[in-house]
């Protein structure tokens, strides 16, 4: 098991990153990567040898974030009024020096599911094309013409945020209501 | 000359940075004569970058306490604790009154004996005991001969564990469980994305053979037959693609009994 420690411990970070961007929340992240720690501490000899543990660790993260997406999409949680409408995963971006990326962060939480996770998963976790479609379970023409269109998507709703909200202001003035 | 023609996929890579040297320069030299897509593709380049940017932060955090993998290491190998033994009592006893105190129920209702109430009640277990968090199986995988001697002398025949790990799935453990018509062992299995099945045996009085059948309800599946009075089900969560395992289970317990 000492291998499993050296080999999963510096994945953490990125599995909570992963797990934050897909569920837009600190808490429900940090729980499924702590689910996901848990089943490869269980499953951990029974792993394919010729994979990479990181691979492995984000197929284990995202099964279990779809499930858990699919479950509370079918059961709504309350939502406290000072926090409708913003997410946490912008709330997090507006501090001063990080105002530049809400645009962007706003519109990677209007991509479907299947668009986000391949973005992030290519795009920010360093995946390979073919490790990325094994953990989505797709083929790998699938997660070409996923992330083709994820790109596209993702740039005309930057598009469409510069217009409705117009940088800077739009955020101080939600902050203050 | 005959390069390859410039794909979408090699203008992906080239914004992912994968592309091998020689790729990238003719990939280079294409956007070079072609305004419109090196637009499009700078635009996308912009994009990852800022999308690092913007999530780098979440993986500066410190790792927070629940999420340190030593301790979870460590809590991991403690023994189980002694009250599982008294519960596992308490499972018998519930056993003994299926099978007594119960046992005019059969003969004097005319419900549903064979193969749907197999089916019923593997689903009722299902629903039951694989949605446990907390205790899911009362003997685990590391007592698996413990389980096996007990479920053989409950159920007065030899049974085997069925080894599902080349359909993914491992072991978890297993108990016994009351039904109607007496007592029944459950196996349960999990992948390592958390999906658990339920393997559900017993004695069969009605329907002492039958083919596989395939039953539904409330978004689970089963796979139910019987064979010279053993009846079995497979259930597991819809879409767990069920009929090939329980092939794999039929030709296991064929062999092992």
């Amino acid at each position: 098991m000492s291998d499993m420690l050296l080999l999963v411990e510096p994945q953490i970070p990125a599995l909570r990153r992963y797990a934050r961007a897909l569920t837009r929340d600190r808490a429900t992240a940090d729980d499924l990567v702590q689910d996901c720690l848990e089943r490869a501490i269980t499953h951990w000899q029974q792993r394919r040898d010729d994979g990479s543990p990181r691979a492995w660790l984000f197929s284990i993260l995202h099964n279990l974030a779809m499930n858990r997406m699919s479950k509370a999409r079918s059961q709504p949680r309350p939502v406290a009024i000072e926090d409708a409408g913003e997410s946490a995963l912008v709330r997090q971006a507006e501090q001063p020096d990080r105002l530049q990326h809400r645009d962007l962060l706003r519109g990677l939480e209007q991509l479907s599911e299947a668009h986000r996770s391949v973005l992030l998963l290519i795009s920010v976790e360093d995946l390979s094309y073919a490790e990325a479609a094994n953990v989505l379970g797709v083929p790998i023409g699938t997660v070409m013409s996923r992330l083709s269109r994820a790109r596209e998507k993702l740039a005309q709703l930057m598009d469409a945020e510069a217009v409705v909200h117009p940088p800077v202001h739009g955020s101080l003035l939600r902050r203050i209501k | 000359m005959n390069a390859r023609p410039i794909s979408e996929d090699d203008l992906q890579a080239y914004v992912d940075e994968t592309l091998e040297a020689a790729r990238r320069a003719q990939v280079a030299s294409y956007l070079s004569t072609h305004p419109e897509e090196a637009r499009r593709i700078e635009r996308y380049r912009d994009q990852r970058a800022l999308l690092r940017a913007a999530l780098a932060p979440i993986a500066d955090e410190p790792v927070p306490p629940e999420l340190n993998l030593t301790r979870m290491l460590e809590t991991r190998r403690r023994p189980r604790r002694e009250w599982a033994r008294w519960a596992a009592a308490a499972v018998v006893l519930l056993c003994l009154g299926g099978v007594t105190g119960w046992s005019m129920r059969g003969a004097t209702e005319h419900g549903p004996r064979g193969i749907v109430a197999l089916a019923g009640e593997a689903a009722d277990s299902y629903q039951v005991y694989a949605s446990d968090r907390v205790r899911p199986v009362e003997m685990g995988e590391d007592d698996r001969a413990g389980l096996i001697r007990w479920a053989s002398t409950r159920l007065g025949r030899a049974v085997s564990v069925p080894d599902l790990s080349t359909s993914g799935y491992r072991f978890m453990g297993g108990r016994l469980v009351a039904t109607p018509h007496g007592c029944a062992v459950l196996f349960m299995y999990d992948d390592p994305a958390g999906t658990r099945l339920v393997l559900f045996t017993r004695t069969m009085e009605a329907d002492r053979n039958m083919p596989m059948s395939e039953h539904s309800r409330d978004g689970l599946e089963g796979v139910a037959w019987s064979s010279e009075g053993i009846g079995y089900s497979l259930v597991g969560p819809t879409s767990s693609e069920l009929r090939p395992i329980a092939n794999e289970i039929r030709r296991q317990v064929g062999t092992t009994l």
